[in-house]
């Protein structure tokens, strides 16, 4: 239960450690007395300020000089209001940072219109991983691969927020599964569609590692939700390994395989796997204009460094950022260089699946 | 059960939880009194300090921010008729009158009062509630949460005054605003016209402001008086409190509504203000008073909105999906202090549940308390002359426009808007249905949407649908009979019938816009055109009902404020004081807010006020500090101008 709480002296002391490993590149800078703003381009409260405000105070503490970092909410547009407004305005002086997030990483691969962002200018200083599970409502009578049939058999309620949203890998899987799903947009949250689950609307459900964990692991003790699998984690060369917050749980791949008897292929699952990379495996990123000053973006991949070496992290960071490795400096930086990279081919199947199956044009 | 709450109570009765919950009382009043700022301006305050804090500590803090935001918020409503936040819309139908009439002491401590004891009943009822409301919360579909939108709008059948062809016209003018954006169901942009502003839709400060702030602030202008028209603040706090006392049937009643309103999620303390209102009205005896200035018409939506943050807090516990907008910013600093809220939390945490729950009835208490002490002196400020107070109050208002989404487009739409509300109350046009229209608007075609995908049409025979349809056409039914009583625009001008060409004008943009609307949605999907459409002939509808009032004289309909100046041939000036304020929009779109302020407050003060140089001097650089000094303080942004920026 303890967990974003107390950063205390322990991790000034092990800033004051790890700073001495990397004073080489990092005594040139120095930040103090500087403000530092974070375009977080959603509401206050919401997954991507939550995750924003655990880090904010630990920058600031990691970051030569102890700058202030202060988060400067800017919603709207699903995030890309935000984060093109970071594009267009902010300078690269690296005073100025921003947060992404799922959903604001789709609009850009998929080639949304109003997307006047680029992410090939940014670099990665630290990515947050998450995961999701699938579970479906007792009464459709599935618990595994096995079922496949009985699930393909009739048709399956899912209240989610949108077609292009932190859902989408998650409707491709039931495409590809060839399920009779029935998709109600316009839930405002991933925790609106939980409770249409749980009011019995909504056979099947997905939720984020964080939400699973906390409200619907309850529901699966008590009888009340059945999981079907874990979406997995997608690595950086396509392959796909079980998921470190739910071992027991096959993956979507493990779950196709079972169910169908080959493996997934073709561009459903190369589709499949570029959202994953973009969307779970590097879902939340801090981003840096790649033109800031080399030394003040070593800065900041050390600080991120520093942040996530702190040997009470992991309890700190709790449920909300889960078991996940999280990636920093140049292995984040790689993997978004890796993540955007979408093949035309891909885009264009995307591009058709989402008009044919959801009348969605970008 | 009762261990975990003897435990918690000992939690909250602590000396060090006390004081940080008074603490987030005061940043909770001042972000409260604020206009257009809610829990996110307080959230951003409390937030570096929140980080190491203990958990129970932290929570009273956040608890004690988030309760008092709608008890605060009363003072702008009643003060100056400027809707503070959601929830103290309805609050400004009595109160603003009852301050014009020297009676603002008298309506801030009823107000207080019946704050304190609905967020008292709201967090009694709520102990009780949080162990067993899960199946209610989940009773409630997409189908009864629709019912209720319903419900909401059958309100402006009370607050339509004497003519319910223009009550239906506003709404549906309000539903329109409120579809401008993207679909809920299909991300379709709806009547942007190509506007990159439009696409997340109007937002709800600037549509209140416009409505509301700006057209008073013309007429108190036009007026030249202080608000109150009396001298002496007569009527005083006690008898505020008296009233309060004399009402407690009416006070539990709409604190038992306001906390099973704010329980459900997705409806919050958008609806339950104008619900409080409409419920006084319609069991009230004696109703000729109301939109006057009956004090009845304050206790009702300050009890129920108070009591509906105790609600709002049973589906984030017990869900973790929030049950209103401070509710969101409570969940995210509860997920900063570690804790993940959803059943989990309320099975395993019991005394922790208490804990936020008893902190909660604390804080209102505390908050009311200090409110009622504080507004001896605030009322006081209805007895300045207005021209003093006009220019800070457009600073405040602008400021607060601008904070919706940090945009000029934000003061472009006050002003649009408040131009709107302007010749709406000129004519007579219920400004409240307006509003109710746009607040209820997404709501009302998400959760009919949801539930036709959910249901098919079956919803229809749920019982829950069928027993608010119920509740909903006997409110329509008192409302049509007595609601020609409650007016919220004042009496007409008896020369009126001779400028209805004027008005002729008002009612047919209202039909071109619902036009427009109806025209925009033949080129969308099908889901995404069936509520523009309906909301549009609704619209259009309402406006041609009232032409053809107008068409035949109809005494409902006609109405002119000005019309015995226009017959006169002279000029009201309303217009010039809207240009002034534009001027000042393009005054901040070109040198920034503070610039344009440091020219616009003084000039004003001198120029219409007849102020000493040195005293518009001082008064304008504190000012400045003010606002300089909380949008820093709250890491705020202030419009920046082209020039500036051109610089940087």
């Amino acid at each position: 239960m303890s967990n974003f709480r107390t950063i205390g002296l322990r991790v000034a002391l092990a800033c004051a450690t790890t700073l001495a490993a990397f004073a080489g590149p990092v005594a040139a800078q120095d930040f103090s007395g500087k403000n530092i703003e974070w375009t977080i381009p959603f509401g206050v409260g919401g997954g991507t300020d939550v995750w924003a405000r655990f880090f904010a105070p630990q920058f600031s503490q990691a970051l030569p000089g102890q700058p202030n970092v202060v988060v400067l909410n800017v919603p709207g547009g699903g995030s890309i209001t935000g984060a093109n407004q970071f594009a267009t305005r902010a300078k690269s002086d690296g005073f100025e940072i921003l947060g992404t997030s799922a959903s604001t990483q789709f609009p850009a691969i998929l080639g949304d219109a109003r997307v006047r962002y680029d992410y090939a200018k940014w670099t990665a200083v630290l990515a947050s991983p998450t995961g999701g599970v699938v579970y479906v409502a007792p009464d459709v009578g599935a618990s595994g691969p096995a079922d496949i049939e009985t699930l393909r058999s009739k048709e399956i309620r899912f209240a989610a927020q949108s077609a292009t949203g932190l859902e989408m890998p998650v409707l491709l899987a039931f495409e590809m599964l060839g399920l009779n799903i029935r998709p109600v947009f316009g839930m405002e949250s991933r925790g609106a569609g939980r409770l249409a689950f749980e009011r019995g609307e909504a056979g099947i459900d997905f939720q984020t590692t964080p939400a699973y964990l906390s409200s619907v692991a309850p529901l699966v003790d008590s009888g009340k939700a059945v999981p079907l699998f874990a979406l997995g984690v997608v690595n950086a060369d396509g392959s796909v390994s079980r998921d470190p917050s739910f071992p027991d749980l096959p993956t979507f791949v493990e779950f196709y395989q079972d169910a169908t008897g080959a493996a997934p292929e073709g561009e459903a699952f190369q589709a499949w796997k570029s959202l994953m990379l973009a969307g779970f495996s590097l879902q939340k990123m801090v981003v840096v204009p790649r033109d800031a000053p080399a030394d003040i973006i070593g800065a900041y991949n050390a600080a991120a460094q520093t942040i996530v070496d702190a040997p009470d992290f992991r309890e700190r960071a709790g449920d909300e950022l889960g078991v996940y490795t999280q990636l920093v400096g140049a292995d984040a930086d790689a993997a978004l260089t890796e993540a955007l990279k979408i093949d035309p081919s891909v885009k264009d199947y995307l591009t058709n699946w989402l008009k044919q199956e959801f009348n969605v044009s970008l | 059960m009762l261990d975990a709450a003897l435990l918690a109570l000992g939690q909250v009765l602590a000396v060090e939880h006390i004081l940080f919950l008074v603490v987030g009382v005061l940043i909770g009043l001042i972000v409260g009194i604020l206009p257009g700022l809610g829990g996110i301006a307080g959230m951003s305050i409390l937030l570096p300090f929140l980080y190491g804090m203990d958990a129970t500590s932290a929570l009273g803090m956040l608890i004690g921010m988030v309760a008092v935001i709608p008890t605060g918020d009363t003072f702008t409503s009643v003060m100056m008729g400027i809707p503070g936040s959601s929830a103290s819309q309805a609050t400004v139908l009595d109160g603003f009158p009852l301050a014009k009439k020297g009676e603002a002491a008298r309506a801030l401590s009823a107000a207080f009062a019946s704050s304190l004891f609905g967020g008292v009943i709201g967090a009694l009822v709520l102990s009780v509630a949080i162990v067993v409301a899960r199946p209610l919360v989940l009773s409630f579909s997409s189908a009864e949460l629709f019912m209720l939108t319903l419900f909401g709008l059958s309100m402006v059948a009370v607050l339509s005054g004497r003519s319910l062809a223009k009550g239906i016209g506003a709404a549906g003018m309000g539903l329109i605003l409120g579809t401008v954006g993207t679909a809920p169901a299909t991300g379709e942009p709806r009547m942007t016209l190509g506007i990159d502003y439009l696409y997340d839709g109007i937002p709800l400060v600037a549509v209140a402001m416009g409505l509301f702030a700006i057209p008073e602030i013309i007429d108190l202008l036009k007026r030249g008086t202080a608000i109150s028209e009396t001298t002496g603040l007569g009527g005083g706090w006690l008898k505020g409190l008296r009233d309060v006392l004399r009402h407690p049937w009416l006070v539990s009643r709409c604190a038992a509504l306001g906390c099973v309103i704010g329980a459900l999620p997705g409806l919050g303390g958008a609806v339950v203000d104008w619900i409080a209102y409409s419920h006084a009205v319609q069991t009230s005896r004696d109703k000729s008073q109301f939109g006057k200035g009956d004090i009845r018409g304050v206790i009702a939506p300050e009890s129920a909105n108070n009591a509906c943050q105790g609600g709002a807090l049973v589906p984030t516990l017990l869900f973790g999906v929030p049950g209103s907008g401070s509710m969101a910013v409570f969940l995210g600093g509860m997920v900063l202090l570690g804790i993940q809220p959803g059943i989990t939390l309320v099975e395993t945490r019991l005394d922790l549940t208490y804990t936020i729950i008893w902190s909660l009835a604390l804080a209102n208490i505390v908050g009311a308390g200090l409110c009622v002490l504080l507004a001896r002196y605030v009322a006081r400020l209805t007895q300045i002359p207005f021209v003093y107070l006009a220019p800070f109050m457009i600073m405040i208002t602008m400021f607060a426009a601008f904070q919706a989404t940090r945009s000029i487009e934000d003061l472009v739409a006050l002003i649009v808007l408040g131009a709107l509300g302007l010749y709406m109350r000129r004519f007579g046009w219920p400004r409240p249905a307006l509003l109710i229209g746009f607040v209820l608007a997404p709501g009302a075609e998400g959760y009919l949407y949801q539930a036709v995908q959910f249901y098919d049409w079956a919803w229809v025979w749920r019982p829950g649908v069928l027993i608010i349809g119920a509740i909903t056409v006997v409110s329509m039914v008192l409302g049509l009979r007595y609601g020609a009583e409650v007016s919220s625009e004042g009496d007409t001008d008896p020369a009126a019938i001779a400028t209805r060409p004027r008005q002729f004008v008002l009612a047919a943009l209202f039909l071109g816009v619902a036009a427009l609307c109806i025209a925009n949605a033949f080129g969308l999907s099908f889901l995404g055109q069936v509520f523009p459409m309906t909301v549009g002939l609704l619209a259009a509808g309402g406006a041609i009902w009232v032409l053809t009032h107008l068409y035949g004289s109809h005494p409902s309909a006609v109405h002119d404020d000005d019309a015995a100046l226009a017959l006169d041939g002279r000029w009201s000036g309303r217009e010039l004081y809207l240009g002034v304020f534009a001027a000042v929009v393009l005054g901040i779109w070109l040198v920034g807010f503070l610039a344009a302020m440091a020219i616009f407050l003084p000039a004003f003060l001198i120029f219409a006020g007849k102020a000493p140089p040195l005293r518009a001097g001082l008064l304008t650089l504190v000012a400045l500090g003010f606002i300089y000094g909380i949008t820093t303080a709250m890491s705020l942004r202030l419009p920046e101008g082209l020039i500036l920026g051109a610089f940087s």
